[in-house]
């Protein structure tokens, strides 16, 4: 073993790098469960597809335009192609890891803004965007905020990407959702989820795969991982209870839908506050996290605005507040590095929000010149008679629940 | 009395009915089938798999209606349910002997008006 490896941080790494892995199919899930039948699988493909497309521009690209050196803005090419990435220690883990384990984000946060677009984008501008996107929008990004870039050097809070991953997400998602128009059917007929229990299944994953990610971001087995490992469990759960209470006083019921949701809210509001708050303070910011997201939902399904799948509510309000909170809560005798509002530090909660406002411009500029760029040279919308027919059959050839009945098997060759 | 029968697409169903509850049309029953009727041949493939799947998802009305009501009715269900590709689906009109509310036992035209309306 080089020196400065330790097998401790090593192990949890590479645990953390599998579990923010499998988000991404949760993401799937969760989405999938969302949509109408005669979209599931395009719904679920388009996360599934993030992760060979996304992850094959990051090795290639991204990884170094986000960790390389050079500047302040983006890294240089020093790491293009994996050059130079290899068993060395990085921190103290191995540089390859700190590689894979940063790919996984890439991948998810490409994947979240498919909620805003679903049921009516075609598949290959599609891929085309997102893994565009990757190296234009989220590697810069990446590398302001982790790779020594300037709103690190601001001083900004961000334990895990709450600005990086989930306002820079929900940003394009509402660009996306603007310049690609709405389904033909909204606002006109109920769009009903196709299976809630795949909604709850995919929101219990990403909770699974959270740990990953925020507790992975301590980039150790050390005290600051197992802070933000209890966060990540106890912000959800105060989101989830008064989410539920929300439910239940406005309408009388509690429902599924809302929970999942609730919980991911929770989830979101808490990854850039993980490793600098108290457990007791992440209960507080969790509880109030439900309150903004909640009612932004029910705001946006009366607008025209949609954003199918509410990244925007869930992902960018819920990043909002959760990195404003984190500038509230921060305590240094608990992250040892900087301290909030509570600790006397108003200071933190003016660089929080510079922060969050150079995340949202840049997103939603450079997502918008991505979307024009690639409009200009392929259609983005399916036809409305394919849309009709839905994009399983349409874009990918087949179909989510099959019967099978009347299907007539074609033998190579043999064709008529 | 007859009985409206359409056979339509099933993403269309939504823009049926609100085109017959405008035509104040309002007791029908559907089902979900399956059928062929020519429509351009749709084919899936299943990893090394590929079929052709002759029958396709189809929604099936059945409205009985009073004559006079017959033309609203098909109207209606034209106007909802056309897209102009092949696979817009069929009406028949059949013509029926006796209709029967089961709660009331009221007879034919008594039994397809609906209830709170006077029968003309």
């Amino acid at each position: 073993m080089p020196p400065n490896i330790s097998p401790a941080d090593t192990a949890w790494l590479l645990i953390s790098t599998a579990l923010v892995l499998m988000m991404t199919p949760a993401l799937g899930f969760f989405y999938g469960g969302m949509v109408r039948a005669k979209n599931a699988l395009n719904t679920l493909m388009m996360s599934f597809s993030a992760l060979g497309f996304v992850g094959l521009a990051w090795a290639f690209f991204g990884y170094s335009i986000a960790f390389g050196h050079s500047n302040q803005w983006w890294g240089d090419g020093q790491y293009f192609f994996l050059r130079g990435v290899g068993l060395e220690a990085n921190g103290t883990i191995p540089h390859v890891l700190y590689f894979a384990y940063q790919g996984t984000f890439a991948i998810i946060t490409a994947a979240l803004i498919s909620g805003a677009i679903v049921e009516r984008m075609r598949f290959g501008p599609y891929l085309a965007f997102i893994t565009l996107w990757s190296l234009v929008v989220y590697a810069p990004i990446a590398h302001w905020v982790w790779g020594g870039g300037w709103i690190a050097k601001l001083g900004a809070l961000d334990f895990a990407g709450g600005t990086v991953v989930h306002v820079n997400a929900a940003a394009a998602a509402l660009v996306c959702a603007v310049v690609v128009g709405a389904r033909k059917d909204y606002a006109r007929q109920a769009i009903l989820p196709q299976n809630v229990p795949f909604t709850l299944l995919g929101a219990g994953l990403l909770w699974l795969g959270w740990f990953g990610f925020n507790a992975g971001s301590a980039l150790g087995a050390n005290r600051s991982a197992a802070l933000a490992f209890t966060n990540t469990m106890f912000a959800p759960i105060a989101t989830l209870v008064v989410w539920t209470l929300l439910d239940l006083f406005r309408s009388g019921k509690a429902t599924a839908v809302g929970a999942a949701t609730g919980i991911v809210v929770g989830l979101v509001a808490v990854t850039p506050a993980a490793g600098f708050i108290s457990p007791t303070s992440a209960i507080i910011l969790g509880a109030f996290a439900a309150f903004p997201s909640y009612f932004t939902l029910l705001y946006r399904a009366r607008t025209r605005l949609d954003d199918s799948l509410d990244v925007v509510a869930a992902h960018g309000v819920g990043g909002i507040v959760g990195a404003l909170l984190t500038g509230v809560l921060a305590q240094k005798s608990w992250n040892g590095t900087a301290d909030g509002v509570i600790a006397g530090n108003w200071s933190q909660l003016g660089i929080q929000a510079i922060a969050i406002v150079a995340t949202i411009v840049y997103s939603g500029a450079a997502t918008l010149l991505i979307v024009k760029v690639l409009s200009a040279v392929a259609t983005l919308r399916t036809e409305v008679r394919e849309e009709g027919l839905g994009l399983d059959f349409t874009q990918h050839g087949e179909e989510a629940y099959s019967r099978g009945e009347g299907a007539i098997l074609l033998l190579d060759g043999r064709n008529e | 009395m007859k009985l409206v029968v359409a056979i339509i697409r099933p993403e269309r169903l939504n823009n049926v009915l609100e085109a017959l509850f405008r035509a104040k049309v309002a007791g029908l029953t559907i089902s979900r089938v399956q059928g062929h009727g020519g429509e351009i041949e749709r084919v899936e493939t299943y990893r090394g798999t590929t079929v052709k799947m002759e029958l396709t998802d189809k929604v099936r009305l059945e409205i009985g209606v009073s004559d006079h009501f017959v033309e609203p009715t098909v109207k209606a269900i034209m106007q909802g349910a056309r897209t102009g590709d092949v696979g817009d689906g069929k009406i028949f009109v059949v013509p029926v002997e006796h209709v029967y509310r089961i709660r009331t036992g009221e007879l034919d035209r008594a039994a397809v008006t609906p209830v709170g309306v006077p029968p003309d």
